[in-house]
Parts: structure tokens; sequence; C-alpha cells
């Protein structure tokens, strides 16, 4: 398998009048093409920052980021990005359609493409009616799920998640977990998924990759061996899922007791 | 029933006032206070009949022109200012200081430097006009969600599609408070611009009326302007309410959900 | 599609990074200034404008601290103060007790409604010409029209603040028996007073332009009568001296009131919000 996202000894440091916060101190791993990884990690173990370092919003201070083999400078073409906040991500000014066509706009397509594209996607998110409605008359699950037909419209290499559900009801967070891990296996589209719920992590990645407290290191890098048809009920109370979460929650355990673990860090 | 008692309520109590108004002045031997219907009378013979294109529609054009390029020239500066950030603190205590300066003293400062034209009746509209647009553009612009923002940088959203598809957007709701507190200021400067120095006018007039105490056609000038204020006031609402559609909504569904 | 470019690896790339907080010395407003007064001052000398006959900079400035050393102008300074504030004290009495009384009885809100929409668009300088019959040049025709363009100010924002008033807690207080005159004590008022606070800064400055404008216009003695002399009689360099004054006083108006406001309100939970009421 290829690498398509490879992290190398990224470090970043906030620095503001005389005080120096480490965030970052030393993460490498690399995730490969249409790997399905999750990152877990306690509050406060800079997920948030470590994801925008990903995304070339954030210029590491050191180390580096490379997509497909090229290295981040800026947001790269081939990556799309959902966002915690939906209801900050979306623009209340643009219909739904109009907010999944605008990045397909920049990218230049045709008319017709970009209109096969976006009715698609809303398809794919079971969203087919509401194009024409703005993203405030939608429900809190209803607008992450515009936007995440937004990225998948944008035909991504990669697709990076930030706790896309830490803000919805729990029912609503099942069904986007399944519809979220449905799309990777209809879509094979590389995602790095970020959350800090552990059973979350389990249940919809390939591996999980557990982040210590700040500065951040990656504590442990778990294969997630569940078959991949997953289901809300049966997949959560096998014993091997009930592992899985115990080996991961030990690990956040330990990183929030400021224990150093034995994973991929070395 | 309530469509009528909503009438009933909007109407009632200027009705009532005009009521008063008429009954208490009926009599009114002041020469201060004619009579209302004597006002009235002067109201529909000067303001609907030729003086409407001498001096109402010049009065309307200079404030249309001033309006419109406060509003172009605010929203650049503003948008500008707003995006760069040396910039706009680079500015801030100067606009500070011209912003406080009273709009209307500028008056005889522009005489001096640009006549008493047209164009010093436009230029005195935009020296006061411009500043709410341009603070609360820069506000607006300033304020636009992080969020938003990366998404933008996410999505290869810049230049000009940028400003188009989220500085502007976002910052519309500001920019639109700022214009309509540029509408009232511009009505007061451009009957202050014409009180000073004009040959014609809706200021200009309503001072030779005075001057002249010609008082019940003094006060129908007064009432037209009440009246254009008014007017003016009620369709920028109507624009408004169309154009920021989505923010009222979005607000609406904010207040709903708490 | 080009946000990929060929940095060589290892090298830091070029990602802006979010704006540094108060690292940097704070020079750029003192350069803003320096650039605005340079022009001031070098655009008059160099005649493009007007002929020539704008004064640069330093002789207004000259001219402001000569004056300064005579009584006319302290007089007139005094007057036009006397003038704001009377005007100011007014207007807010008035604003905050209609205010409070149509905004706590809900027939008087409904029914006036249509009114307040439409009386406080009328520019409030469409009366002076009522004021000059009725006042001549006294300075209480500047009262007048301060009080009439600050009321609204004023009125308006105290309506805003009592709708702003959390009708739990409103209904909290009244299941708890208090009385309407605890319930506007304890609920109301509490709620309400940043919006008076922003009421009365918004008509401060109102209010000063006004009773410059006032003696401009009217001819009552004060710093806007003293301007209208300077301009019919040509002295060009002490009208843009007083022009400059006012503005300095402007200034100190606005910034006066937003540190009071905050000063009086920095305990208060919505502070920043009702800075952006409009």
């Amino acid at each position: 398998m290829t690498e398509m996202v490879t992290v190398k000894g990224l470090n970043k440091v906030y620095e503001s009048t005389g005080r120096r916060v480490e965030a970052i101190g030393d993460i490498t791993f690399a995730v490969a093409r249409g790997e399905f990884a999750c990152i877990v990690g306690p509050s406060g173990a800079g997920k948030t920052t470590l994801l925008k370092c990903l995304a070339g919003l954030l210029a590491p201070t050191a180390g580096e980021v490379r997509i497909d083999g090229t290295p981040v400078t800026g947001p790269p073409p081939g990556m799309a990005v959902v966002f915690q906040e939906y209801g900050r991500s979306l623009f209340p000014w643009k219909t739904v359609r109009q907010n999944i066509d605008l990045p397909l706009r920049q990218k230049k397509l045709p008319r017709d493409r970009r209109e096969k594209l976006v009715t698609e996607s809303l398809a794919a998110v079971g969203l087919a009616d509401a194009g024409d409605s703005y993203s405030w008359q939608l429900s809190g699950g209803m607008q992450q799920r515009v936007a995440i037909a937004r990225a998948i419209a944008y035909e991504p290499q990669v697709l990076l998640m930030d706790e896309p559900f830490a803000a919805v009801d729990a029912q609503t967070r099942a069904d986007l977990e399944d519809l979220v891990r449905s799309l990777w296996r209809s879509l094979g589209i590389t995602t790095l998924f970020v959350t800090h719920d552990i059973d979350e992590a389990v249940y919809l990645g390939e591996r999980v990759l557990v982040l210590s407290a700040s500065p951040t290191h990656v504590l442990d890098d778990v294969r997630i061996g569940l078959p991949a048809d997953r289901d809300q009920v049966t997949s959560r109370s096998t014993p091997e899922f009930a592992a899985l979460r115990a080996r991961v929650h030990r690990g956040i355990q330990d990183a929030k007791a400021g224990r150093r673990g034995t994973g991929a860090a070395a | 029933m309530s469509l009528l008692r909503r009438t009933l309520l909007a109407l009632g109590l200027p009705a009532a006032l005009v009521a008063l108004w008429w009954v208490t002045s009926a009599g009114s031997t002041s020469y201060y206070f004619p009579p209302l219907p004597e006002i009235l009378d002067q109201f529909g013979r000067l303001w609907l009949s030729s003086r409407f294109t001498a001096d109402v529609v010049p009065s309307m054009l200079r404030l249309l022109a001033g309006f419109t390029v406060s509003a172009v020239l605010g929203v650049a500066l503003g948008v500008a200012l707003g995006l760069t950030d040396a910039l706009r603190r680079g500015a801030e205590p100067v606009l500070e200081f011209v912003r406080a300066v009273p709009p209307t003293v500028l008056v005889p400062v522009i005489a001096i430097v640009a006549g008493i034209g047209d164009g010093s009746k436009t230029l005195v509209i935009v020296s006061g006009c411009v500043w709410p647009v341009l603070l609360n553009t820069v506000e607006g612009v300033r304020a636009a969600d992080e969020v938003m923002v990366d998404t933008c940088r996410v999505y290869g959203v810049h230049g000009t599609a940028r400003l188009r598809h989220l500085v502007l957007p976002a910052a519309a709701p500001q920019i639109a408070a700022g214009l309509r507190q540029s509408l009232s200021i511009g009505l007061i400067l451009m009957v202050i611009g014409e009180m000073f120095a004009a040959t014609n006018g809706l200021g200009f007039s309503i001072v030779q009326f005075q001057r002249t105490f010609a008082i019940p056609q003094m006060w129908s000038g007064i009432i037209l302007l009440g009246l254009i204020g008014f007017v003016l006031s009620a369709l920028f609402t109507v624009v408004e309410k169309r154009a920021l559609r989505w923010y009222l909504g979005l607000r609406e569904s904010q207040r709903r959900n708490g | 599609m080009t946000a990929l470019d060929t940095a060589p690896p290892g090298q830091a790339p070029p990602v802006t990074t979010p704006r540094p907080r108060g690292r940097r010395p704070r020079v750029a407003p003192f350069v803003g200034i320096a650039v605005a007064a340079l022009i001031a001052e070098i655009v008059p000398r160099t005649g493009v404008i007007a002929d020539g006959v704008l004064p640069p900079l330093s002789s207004v400035v000259a001219e402001l601290v000569s004056e300064a050393g005579e009584a006319t102008l302290w007089q007139a300074l005094g007057r036009t103060l006397r003038t704001w504030a009377i005007g100011l004290t007014a207007a807010v009495v008035a604003g905050v007790a209609a205010g409070l009384l149509i905004g706590l009885v809900p027939v008087l809100r409904a029914v006036t409604a249509s009114t307040v929409e439409f009386l406080r668009p009328i520019p409030s300088v469409a009366l002076i010409p009522a004021v000059i019959l009725i006042f001549g040049t006294d300075f209480e025709s500047g009262v007048v029209l301060i009080v009439y363009a600050g009321f609204w100010q004023v009125l308006v924002q105290v309506l805003y603040g009592i709708q702003d008033v959390d009708p739990v807690t409103y209904d909290t207080a009244r299941s708890y028996r208090f009385g309407l005159r605890a319930r506007v004590l304890h609920v109301v008022w509490p709620t309400t007073l940043p919006f008076v606070f922003t009421g009365i800064r918004l008509a401060a400055s109102v209010a000063l332009v006004l009773a410059i404008t006032g003696e401009l216009v009217i001819g009552t003695p004060g710093i806007g009568q003293l301007i209208s002399v300077a301009q019919s009689s040509g002295a060009t360099t002490r009208m843009f001296a007083l022009v400059l004054l006012t503005g300095l006083l402007g200034t100190l108006v606005n910034v006066g009131f937003r540190y009071a406001e905050r000063a009086a309100l920095g305990w208060h939970p919505s502070v920043r919000r009702s800075e952006n009421a409009r």
C-alpha cells in the first residue's frame, strides 16, 4: 500500500507575548491510500492543532506533512475538511446546493458536471430534497450532512473530519457514523477522523491513533480488526470491540496521568 | 379581525395627533402656528406643483448621488481596512478624529474647497455619510466567522471569489446598519448644505420661507421633509428585508433554538 | 489550483499563521497620525486644491494655540458645552422615562409603535426654521434640536433593552409575587442599563453635532457661530482652527463616553451584546 498522508516529526509551538506553549511535541505517522484512520486523544491534546497542520491552515514549527508525496504548504487541492461547527462552516446566505457548488466552481468544473456532483452528493447523504433550503432551516444533524455532502462532492483524495459529531444528539450521531462509514466504503476516500470519543473511533476506523496529552505524541497505533460490515448494535457488543476499546481507553488514561505509553511514538 | 386591529393600532395615534393639531390650531390667530388646514393648503399648492421639479427633485438627486458615492467609497475602503490589519490600526486614530468632526462644520470648509455648485453639495453629503458605512464595513469584515474563513481556504475560495462569496455577504448585515445611519445623516446634510448656500432645493426653500415670514409655507416644507425622511427609511427597510432575508431567517432560527 | 508549491522539504512552509497578538510594538497608530498630519501639511502648500487658500496644518495649529490664549474662544466653548449638557440631560431623562413607560405597558407600545417609526426619521434640522422663529438666536433653539434628536436615540435603546428582558426571569419574579416596583428595579432595570448607556453615548455625540450645527446655522453664540463668522469674514486659517477644535471636542466626547460606559458596566454580562445593538 502506498502512503497518502505522511506526517514526520511534526512540532507546533504557539508563541505569544512572553508565553510559549508547545501544543504538539513530536508526531510521526503515515496513513495509507484509502485507509480510514481515527485520531483520539484526551481533551486539550492538540487534536485540532494537528488537524489544522494537516489541512495546511496552520504552519508547523518543525517537521512536515505530505499529501500523496507533496509537502503541504497551504491548503492542498485534493483535500476536503468537515469541521465540528457545522453552523459556522456553511454559508447562511447560500442555499444548500449553492454551498456545495461553491468549491466546485473554484475548481472550474463545467456546469453540468457540477450539477451532477451536487445532486449525487445530496442523494448520498439522504438530503435529495433539501437542496433549495438554507442551512439554518435544517436541523443540526442535517446541516452536518450538508457539510459532508460538500466534502464528497469535492472529490477529494483525503477527507479530514474534526470531531464532526461532537455537537449533535446521540441518535443523530449514530446515524451519521453509519453514513460516514458507508460513504467511505463506497468511495474509498482516505479518511482522517479526529474525535475524543473512544467508542466512535473504534467503531469507525480501520486504525486508531492514540494521542498523548500536550505536548502531543502518538502513544499507540491500534489496528482495528473488526469486519468491514459494522453495525451499531452487534459490532459494539463483540468481545473484540470491547478489547480494542479497553486498549485505547487505557492509553488515554495513561495519557491523562502523564505516563508515556509504549506505542508508535518511538 | 387581526388586520383591522393592526391597522387601528398603527393609524390610531397618528390620526389622533393630527386631529388634535387640527382642532387646537383651528381658530389659531398665532402668527407662528397657523391653522393646519392652511398649512395643508400650502402643501398642496407648493409641493405638488412646479416646486416639485424645481426644488424637491434637485434635492433628492443630490442626496441620491451623495449616498451612492458614500456607499461605494465606504464599502471599498472598509473592506480594504478590514482585511489589512496594519492599515486599519494605522487609520484608526485618524478615522476616530475625522468621524468626530461634526459633519455640518464641513459645509463652510467644502464651500471654500469646492465652491457652491451641485458637486460641492454632494461632497457635503459624502463627507458625513461615508463614515458610518466605512466603520461598519470594517467591523463587519473583521467579524467574519473564523470557521467560514478556514472553510474558504480549504476549498480554494480566494481572491475575488472570496470577496464575493464570503467577505461581502458576511459583512452585509453590518453594512446595512451603516447605510441606514448614513441615509439619515445624508438627509440632514442635504438640508444644511442647501440652507447655507444654494439657489434651489428643499433646505433653500424652507429658509427662504422663514426669512420672508411665509409661515404656513415654512411649516408645509417641514412636514414635507418629515415625510421624505419617513418614506426613505421605509423604503430602506423594504430593500433591507429583501436583501438580508437569509440573515433575518438565521437570527429567527437561532432565537428559536436558544 | 497551485496551492501546493515546490518548497523544498524541511523548510518552514509559508503558511500564514493567525494574527500575532500584541507582539509588535504599537507603532501603526502613530504612523497613521504622522502620515495624515504630513498630508494636511504638504497638500495645502502645493496649492493644487482651491488655489492655495487652504492653510497648512502647522499654521492651523498655531492659530488654534493663539486662539486658546483669548477669552472669546473659551466663552464660546463654554456656551456650546452648556447647550450640549442641558439638551443631553433633558433628552436622556425624557427618553428613559418615555422608554420605560412605553416598554412596560404593552398597550402603549402597540399604540405608539407606528408614531415612533414615523417621527424618528424626521431630520431634526427640519425644525431649524421653526425654532429660529420661536426662540430666535437664544440657546434654547439648540436645546430643542438636541432634545428632539437625542430623545429618539435614548428611547429606542431603552425599548430594545426592555425587549431583551428574559421572559423566564420576568415570570420567575412574578411567580415569587414581586410587585411591579420590585420587578422593574430588580429585573427590568439591570437588563436595560447597558442599553441606556448605549443610548446616552449615541445621544451625546448627536447632541454635540446639533449644538454646533445650531450655532452655525442659527447664529446662537458658541463655537459654531465663530466658524460661521470666520467663514464670512474670510479668515480661513481661523475657520480651520475652529473645525480642528470641534473634531477634538467630538473625539473627546466619543472616547470619554465609551470609556465611561465600559468603566460603569464592565461587570455586566451583556456589555458586548449591547455594543452591537443597533
